[in-house]
């Protein structure tokens, strides 16, 4: 259920991204979708319940080196987050180039309104 | 001696943030610097085909750390990468001149060629979209170069599709993760193996294809590249469409379809369909077209799509578990044809920037008689353009030839049809091209046109050369065995790659 919520938030972002005019509002649409991602890689990690994936003596099974049952199943994943971490850096990469070229192409057409401008066609 | 796989990123990363540091001033010390990197990687390239080599970041043992995989298909397009880099990189020392801030642009264009790098050695699929958004985000930087109306134009419609792309790519990443609980390519084709495909793994395919797709420009998903390409600066168009589609596009979709999920045959369909269109409608396109690079570019997306339809060809046969031999000819066509074009249509691109800095335009219309006044230009131009037409002794011969021959032995009587047909319309726009550019009158206000820069002239003369030299690597039977026998092993043995690293990386 959950993720289909993920699901939706992506396709509305894809919309956004693909029916606007607004060169702004494209920016907009593609952040959701990564938001919509990101989302979606830190739900597939979590636990309802669940704690910080964190060793301590008490979570060892007995004398050996095996993790006992309950610390595996409701401890939450923490590849997810790291992946998440990266994925957010990367997107705020792309945000701050996304955004400067809208700047500098509002400062040579004056407008945000990618049907005026169209220099280059074919 | 095992060459440490990480020096490929390592070296254009470190290079491309320490030349900003020169500044105004030493913009000298920072071509030279530029250029070393290039010419190091190169060498690095070319001393590590015929290899095979796991190396593990950190020291820590996959699946739980990062791994680094070279293999034949990687060092095939590292060699190709480290090509069109040099020759690009040559050919900026003077054409970038034009321009200012030449340290920025130079880092950028190493920042590109250290993500491309890791993208073909990267063995985990996370870290082939962080590579990918690396050598994508600096290709749109580059792209909007020059900062003039079309320059972000382009930048922006190039990037609007760049990034839905990737963020489909990241979705199927965190799809497959959700369903193998790994991030290992090998181990993610041992799950699927395992456990065969479920419906999020087959969504997460179509995002893949969908994905890798866009960045490589294949029909239905090509709006931006006629922009893109003409648009950024003549050696980064080379490199854009000598390199960027490839690697970002088609190198990546092949190791995720073949190598991870296993080829099906409506997969080997949809990809022969999908570069059939792309032959097709992009020859139309590049026909109707005046302008100089946009027509290049056009070329590139029909170019494109033979590669996709070899690879494409060889993973239905497979799947229908063919006459493996025509599987890996047809595959052997596409990938001999995608370092083909590598080189060829990087030359085509620097031959149409020399021709741009003399005249100032674009426009076919409004140049002509250039072979007096540019000779050199002249003759690798019309190297270059035999080569794509593929006439015979020139390298695109042998790659089309091997194409229509395994599309025939393998019964598919009309792709061979199509092929050639496609030969036809690339050699009339290529007649074209000569026709406007080279002879004809020397317009009035073109008796000024010359030749520029050693340096240019020396990178389109060594791309020259290899269109010539490079049909050696299928006639002579030990450079096929070392170059490109082990490229197309990689993907005709398809799921076998993942024991192959598993075993590689025990023994390390």
């Amino acid at each position: 259920m959950l993720y289909a919520l993920c699901f939706l938030l992506f396709m509305i972002g894809l919309y956004c991204a693909v029916t606007k005019k607004n060169m702004v509002k494209i920016v907009i649409g593609i952040l959701i979708m990564e938001y919509a991602v990101n989302l979606f890689l830190i739900m597939l990690g979590y636990r309802i319940g669940g704690k910080a994936p964190i060793v301590g003596t008490e979570d060892m099974a007995g004398a050996g080196s095996q993790l006992s049952e309950l610390f595996v199943n409701s401890s939450v994943d923490p590849l997810p987050q790291a992946l998440v971490l990266t994925a957010i850096v990367i997107s705020l990469g792309s945000l701050a180039l996304m955004i400067s070229i809208c700047i500098r192409t509002y400062e040579k057409y004056g407008t945000f309104d990618i049907t005026q401008i169209r220099r280059l066609k074919g | 001696m095992s060459i440490p796989l990480p020096v490929f990123v390592a070296i254009p990363l470190a290079t491309a943030f320490l030349l900003p540091i020169f500044g105004k001033r030493g913009k000298g010390a920072a071509t030279v610097l530029a250029n070393l990197a290039t010419i190091s990687l190169l060498v690095l390239a070319v001393a590590s085909i015929g290899r095979s080599h796991v190396y593990e970041v950190g020291r820590w043992p996959i699946p739980l750390g990062i791994n680094l995989v070279l293999d034949g298909l990687s060092s095939l397009l590292l060699l190709a990468i480290s090509v069109v880099s040099a020759a690009a990189m040559l050919f900026s020392v003077r054409y970038m001149e034009q321009y200012t801030a030449k340290a920025k642009y130079l880092s950028l264009f190493l920042l590109m060629v250290a993500g491309m790098n890791g993208v073909v050695l990267s063995g985990d699929i996370f870290n082939l979209f962080v590579f990918l958004e690396i050598a994508s985000l600096a290709s749109y930087a580059l792209v909007a170069f020059g900062c003039e109306h079309e320059e972000l134009e382009a930048a922006f419609k190039y990037m609007v599709m760049g990034s839905i792309g990737s963020t489909f790519v990241l979705f199927a990443v965190a799809l497959v993760y959700g369903n193998t609980g790994t991030l290992n390519m090998a181990y993610i084709a041992k799950a699927i193996q395992h456990s065969g495909l479920n419906p999020g793994l087959t969504f997460a395919l179509g995002l893949f294809i969908a994905g890798f797709g866009l960045k490589a420009a294949l029909v239905p998903f090509h709006a931006w590249l006629p922009d893109a390409h003409p648009s950024a600066p003549a050696p980064i168009s080379a490199m854009l469409s000598g390199i960027i589609i490839k690697t970002l596009g088609v190198y990546a979709l092949a190791r995720v379809v073949f190598n991870v999920f296993g080829v099906s045959a409506s997969v080997g369909w949809l990809l022969m369909a999908l570069g059939l269109v792309s032959m097709v409608a992009g020859a139309f396109l590049a026909i109707g077209q005046w302008d100089f690079k946009r027509l290049l570019a056009y070329s590139s997306i029909s170019q494109l799509g033979y590669v996709v339809v070899g690879i494409g060809l060889g993973g239905l046969i497979i799947a229908r578990n063919g006459n493996i031999a025509w599987a890996s000819l047809a595959i052997l066509g596409g990938l001999f044809h995608l370092i083909n074009h590598a080189v060829y249509k990087s030359l085509l691109f620097l031959t149409s920037g020399s021709v741009q800095m003399s005249t100032g335009t674009r426009q076919l219309k409004q140049m002509g008689g250039l072979a007096e006044t540019m000779p050199v230009t002249r003759v690798t131009c019309t190297v270059a353009s035999a080569s794509i037409v593929g006439i015979p002794p020139f390298s695109g011969f042998w790659s089309k030839l091997i194409l229509v021959w395994a599309a025939v032995q393998a019964g598919f009587y009309w792709v061979a049809a199509i092929i050639v047909f496609v030969s036809l319309c690339t050699l009339i726009m290529y007649l074209k091209v000569q026709r406007y550019v080279f002879l004809g009158e020397l317009p009035e206000d073109g008796q000024q046109t010359r030749e520029h820069g050693s340096s240019m002239l020396a990178a389109m003369v060594f791309l020259a050369c290899l269109c010539v030299l490079m049909s050696l690597l299928v006639i002579v039977p030990s450079l096929r065995a070392n170059i490109l026998d082990p490229a197309v092993k990689v993907l005709t043995d398809g799921l076998s790659y993942s024991s192959d690293v598993i075993q590689i990386a025990g023994k390390v």
